[in-house]
């Protein structure tokens, strides 16, 4: 009975909160890992919790980031994405090739490149998804298929050569030297984004008040946009408290880093409040219903797969920026990295349930662990090892929360 | 007085299966024809060529005297035919207001306008009477007859002229069915016209003015409910046979 009751009181407090109950797991559960983390690298130069581990951290997030919004739709539609890896290594490639001189590339400008290689994701996911939405077949096969076939024509288009150096300014977007927005733009963004979520709190709740819709308690409204307010003003000073080498100018945010919150942010808001968010979620809960609702289910499908190799080719262009070299490797892999983030940030492979920032923690997640562990000198084997493990642990527990709900 | 809807000679096959064959109904408004049959009978097929799930391979459809093309939900939609489907084709990860508007959603620009959705989606819920305390958890949380309201309210919102019911009340308690039968004398005094497929023949003989009977996807006959006791339909519903000395009903009795 005590329990019981103490139980219901937990939960009303969190839906009180307004809060997805896996979200707020997902924060305290990064809260305890950089914590331990810090504890156990107290002793060493490089800590976890210094501001260049962090800023580190941040760009090492970056690419996995950018796609896992994109992999939380598709597996929110009851799709899988395997070949995202390997878009990513052929886009970046071929936005390589164009950009550098003959002999070895093609000689266009780093902007065309850039564009054609977002175009050329985005063809190869609206082509992967046609095969899934109009002819049916499964898009573990079509999308293990991409896996095989971009791989390889990686190496093909290039013979086998690594391409680069890259474009200049072409390599901003990787967040080397010249790739940071520095100290004074990084507080106009965060300012304004903390602009953002107070006049879209206020506005939200004086709105629902007016129509006689029920609102948050005024407590839970504050703690809540009181965190966000805190968690951004956070990620502002430690994004300017790591200078560049040998002077104390701070290099501010990284551009890979705000190419990725963009995309995040404009992911979740479409996610929540346009009819295509709905649409992805419908079809994920009941794609019959969503059929018999009027929804054209295979138009969204191939819509849902060409964001994702858009998504996969602007990492390709963040990890190549990043890199100055593409290899026919690059990227390889990565698939297992992005799909296992947007499941430890709550997203169900059974379909109709998950969230991009869950996803986007899932992502944060990840490279705290694998940063972690590198600081702490382990092993790749063993960081693997931990990692599976943090898959599987984060797998049965949103297994579990779902049956809870229902 | 022209039918408010018509279907002629409607044939649809499933590979060897003659789902339908040559199936002719009708509907008048403010009438409630009751669609009755063994499971398989074809009576969902039937409706969800009307609500433009499936298309039909050969026949006529006419809406107010006039043949229509029925490819898909949205055609049915804006002829005024709304559907409740037999497994009430909800996303169960969505809430009551996502579901009452899917497909149809008011926007403002691209933004859901989630306001104007709730507060109508409470007005139109709160009609039929069963209580849902949030309209904003996944409707998997809901009971069976909290769905169910949300399909309903999902088909009345839109001001359907023909309702199809397909069997409203299988998931429901004796006083929620009660409720979908005043719903339906409700809609009805307002002149909605109802095709109610059920397999509880009181509830029938309670709202229904005529009952197509169906068997082995043909119709066996139409007749008025007042001429007519449960063992002849049984009879229709079993032995596929008219029962002796009724009249023919294919059009509402005069008032
Ligand atoms: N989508 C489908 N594909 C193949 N056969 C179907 C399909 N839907 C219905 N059928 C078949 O059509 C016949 C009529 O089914 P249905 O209309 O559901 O019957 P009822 O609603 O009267 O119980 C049955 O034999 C059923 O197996
Ligand atoms: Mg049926």
């Amino acid at each position: 009975m005590q329990m019981q009751s103490t139980a219901r009181a937990r939960t009303s407090l969190v839906q009180s909160l307004g809060v997805d109950g896996r979200i707020l797991t997902m924060l305290i559960v990064l809260a305890v890992v950089w914590t331990v983390f810090q504890l156990l690298t107290m002793q060493q130069p490089g800590q976890f919790l210094s501001p260049q581990n962090l800023w580190n951290l941040s760009v090492q997030t970056a690419v996995v980031g950018i796609m896992v919004g994109g992999m939380v739709m598709v597996i929110v539609t009851r799709q899988i994405d395997l070949s995202v890896g390997s878009i990513l290594g052929f886009t970046g490639m071929i936005m390589a090739l164009i950009q550098t001189v003959p002999p070895l590339g093609w000689g266009g400008h780093w902007l065309l490149a850039l564009l054609a290689g977002l175009a050329l994701g985005a063809l190869i996911g609206a082509f992967q998804g046609y095969w899934v939405a109009y002819w049916g077949v499964p898009a573990f096969v079509v999308t293990l298929a991409g896996l095989l076939i971009f791989r390889n024509a990686t190496f093909i288009v290039a013979s086998g050569r690594t391409i680069g150096p890259l474009d200049d300014n072409f390599k901003v977007l990787g967040g080397g030297l010249n790739g940071s927005i520095g100290e004074f733009w990084t507080w106009v963004v965060g300012l304004v984004v903390m602009a953002f979520v107070v006049y879209q709190a206020l506005s939200n709740r004086s709105r629902r008040l007016k129509n006689g819709l029920p609102v948050r308690p005024v407590w839970a409204e504050g703690l809540v946009t009181g965190t966000l307010l805190a968690l951004i003003l956070a990620f502002v000073l430690v994004m300017n408290a790591f200078p560049y080498p040998g002077t104390n100018i701070p290099r501010g945010m990284p551009v890979p880093v705000l190419i990725t919150l963009v995309v995040l942010f404009v992911l979740n808001w479409v996610a929540l409040n346009t009819r295509f968010g709905r649409y992805v979620f419908a079809i994920g809960g009941n794609p019959e219903a969503a059929l018999l609702a009027g929804i054209n289910v295979k138009r969204m499908l191939v819509a849902v797969f060409a964001l994702m190799g858009m998504l996969a080719a602007l990492a390709g262009a963040v990890q190549a920026a990043r890199l100055n070299f593409v290899t026919n490797s690059m990227g390889n892999l990565l698939e297992l990295d992005v799909i296992a983030a947007a499941v430890i940030g709550g997203t169900a492979l059974s379909g109709g349930s998950g969230t991009i920032v869950g996803a986007a923690l899932g992502a944060l997640l990840m490279s705290s662990l694998r940063s972690g562990m590198v600081l702490m000198g382990l092993p790749t084997e063993w960081q693997n090892v931990v990692l599976g493990l943090v898959l599987l642990a984060a797998v049965i527990w949103n297994t579990v929360y779902l049956r809870n709900r229902r | 007085m022209t039918p408010l809807v018509e279907m002629r000679n409607i044939s649809l096959r499933f590979g060897g299966n003659q789902a339908l064959d040559k199936v002719s109904v009708n509907l008048y408004p403010g009438e409630v024809v009751g669609l009755l049959g063994h499971n398989g009978a074809g009576k969902s097929t039937l409706i969800k060529v009307l609500s433009g799930a499936y298309q039909a391979d050969a026949g006529q459809i006419f809406v107010n005297g006039q043949e229509v093309t029925i490819r898909t939900p949205q055609d049915a939609q804006a002829l005024g035919i709304e559907t409740i489907y037999q497994n009430l084709a909800l996303a169960d990860n969505l809430d009551a207001v996502a579901n009452v508007f899917l497909g149809r959603e008011k926007v403002r620009g691209v933004v859901l306008d989630e306001d104007f959705m709730e507060l109508e989606a409470r007005k139109t819920l709160d009609r039929l009477k069963v209580k849902i305390p949030s309209l904003r958890l996944p409707v998997a949380q809901m009971s069976g007859g909290q769905r169910q309201t949300v399909a309903i309210g999902r088909a009345i919102y839109f001001k359907a002229r023909c309702l199809i019911m397909d069997e409203p009340t299988a998931a429901l308690g004796p006083e929620e069915t009660a409720k979908v039968g005043e719903l339906i004398k409700a809609l009805k005094a307002e002149g909605v016209g109802i095709f109610l497929i059920s397999h509880d023949l009181h509830d029938v003989f309670d709202l229904a003015d005529r009952l197509t009977v169906m068997k082995n996807g043909r119709v066996v006959g139409t007749v008025y409910t007042q001429d007519v006791s449960h063992d002849d339909v049984l009879g229709m519903i079993i032995g596929g046979v008219m029962p002796k000395n009724v009249r023919p009903a294919q059009a509402p009795l005069p008032q």
